[in-house]
């Protein structure tokens, strides 16, 4: 098992390589390198985007080698209410109005009224990178984890397929396919049921010094990626200026995707398709914020059994001295 | 002292046990929560026990058990060295249990750091932690079942 995780994890390295060296060679601008370990945000702006989809083929082109390639048949799965989740075939890969294990990049539309004139929106929707991943945070084994530099990413050879991290997600993004991953060499009938994938925000590229293929193929320039700082900096500048309206700053606690649209939120969401593979656009609380408040209490629990206890000992040890011997 | 005298003289000997049972089981609950098998395994349709199928409840539910935990401990390591030290000792069951216990405690610290903002541990670090929380839960509930069969407890009379 372990010469397989590592030969796996050893081609798919040189694939990464390979294929960062012979994809485009735009390097990732000083402007856009994360500083003093500051965390990379990208800011898309509605407003530029046309819905050619440039951003989506890009997408499945360079990460079409992390794509699963799924075993069958599949295993036979107890109990019967397990259901493969397959996209593998010839119609399943070539979806594109939704995510999938193979779309990791959709393209969604709204008709609104934008200054009186109706208006055809459209938008990339993807994985929004959470600064504090419920996904990764929750993750039991591991496998989807945060790097430093703000992207979440779901380790395909470690992941179990439990779909905890979709359940987990705010906008369910990441998503299922059966019959490939860690699973199959453990108890394939029994648990797991295969990888869930989604953007890793091309953190190969990243870590090459490229951009992610998204923002590099977009003929519109509607993706900018750079410091988190920076890029809430520019959205802030945007509202004032031009009266967009920003989406990421904080919903989820803050996400490392901004959104900047020339209609609220709430108009969008009303018009957009929603449900498995697409993305709403609802207002989020932070999901996290349970642990981060539980977290405090849990410096003064000890504390506070330290001096009830102590008030216990004192006591009885007094009374001890005064009379009895009985320490109750 | 006879058996009735001991119970009255040390309180704590009358609460310890259950509150400690009770806990132990609560966490073990929601941490295998955490997994998703509860739904899979038709144990969330039981009535009443939908709530293991939701994450956030069952991880919630852990952290205040987590806090209870580290407060029941301080208050027993202090009367223990306080009080119950001159009439009983621990026996080498208690010593594995806390030893296991500390390592149980010690990786769930880590995972509760890491689920903060600003706080982002390597992916290699952060994978052994899950899975050796998880590992030390086992050899807790190993070592717990096969000190009930033995009949070791954690204190012996001096």
């Amino acid at each position: 098992m372990p010469m397989e995780l590592s030969r796996r994890s050893f081609l798919k390295g040189s694939l990464a390589a390979a294929c960062a060296t012979c994809a485009s060679q735009v390097p990732l601008p000083a402007s856009a390198r994360s500083k003093s370990g500051q965390e990379l945000a990208t800011l898309i702006d509605i407003r530029k985007c046309v819905g050619c989809e440039a951003c989506v083929e890009a997408c499945r082109e360079v990460n079409d080698f992390k794509y699963p390639e799924p075993e069958k048949p599949f295993p036979r799965m107890y109990p019967k209410r397990v259901k493969a989740a397959d996209w593998s075939g010839e119609e399943g890969r070539e979806v594109r109005d939704r995510l999938t294990p193979y779309n990791w990049l959709t393209i969604q539309w709204a008709t609104v009224e934008v200054d009186g004139q109706e208006t055809e929106l459209s938008f990339p929707r993807r994985c929004m990178h959470c600064q504090n991943p419920p996904c990764a945070d929750l993750c039991p084994w591991g496998a989807a984890r945060k790097l430093k530099n703000g992207i979440t990413v779901i380790h395909s050879d470690i992941c179990l397929g439990g779909k905890k991290c979709q359940v987990v997600c705010p906008w369910d993004i990441p998503q299922r396919q059966t019959g490939v991953g860690l699973y199959l060499d453990i108890l394939p009938s029994l648990a797991g049921n295969g990888v869930m994938y989604k953007c890793d925000r091309c953190y190969n590229r990243i870590a090459d010094g490229e951009i992610p293929a998204c923002i590099e193929q977009c003929p519109e320039d509607v993706q900018i990626i750079g410091p988190r700082e920076d890029i809430v900096k520019e959205a802030h500048r945007l509202e004032r200026e031009e009266g967009v309206y920003i989406y990421g700053e904080t919903e989820n606690g803050g996400t490392n995707t901004l959104y900047v649209s020339p209609v609220p939120y709430e108009t969008l969401n009303q018009v957009i398709s929603k449900g498995p593979g697409q993305p709403h656009f609802d207002k989020v609380a932070d999901q996290m914020a349970h642990a981060d408040n539980l977290a405090k209490a849990m410096l003064i629990a000890p504390l506070a059994g330290l001096a009830a206890a102590v008030g216990r000992v004192y006591k009885a040890t007094k009374k001890l001295g005064d009379d009895t011997g009985d320490v109750s | 002292m006879t058996h009735e005298t001991t119970l009255r003289a040390y309180i704590e000997l009358r609460f310890f046990k259950p509150l400690y049972v009770i806990l132990l089981f609560t966490m073990g609950l929601t941490g295998f929560g955490q997994m998703p098998i509860f739904k899979r395994y038709y144990i969330a349709d039981i009535p009443g026990l939908g709530w293991l199928a939701d994450f956030y409840a069952t991880h919630t539910i852990h952290y205040i058990g987590a806090i209870l935990f580290f407060g029941f401990f301080a208050y027993a390591a202090v009367v223990y060295f306080g009080l119950m030290r001159k009439r009983f000792q621990l026996t080498g069951a208690a010593y594995v249990r806390l030893a296991i216990l500390a390592a149980i405690a010690v990786t769930g610290i880590f995972r509760v750091l890491k689920n903060l903002p600003d706080v982002v541990f390597s992916p290699l670090f952060t994978m052994v932690i899950d899975i050796s929380h998880l590992a030390f839960m086992m050899f807790l509930v190993i070592a717990g079942v096969l000190f009930m069969v033995l009949k070791k407890g954690w204190l012996v009379e001096k």
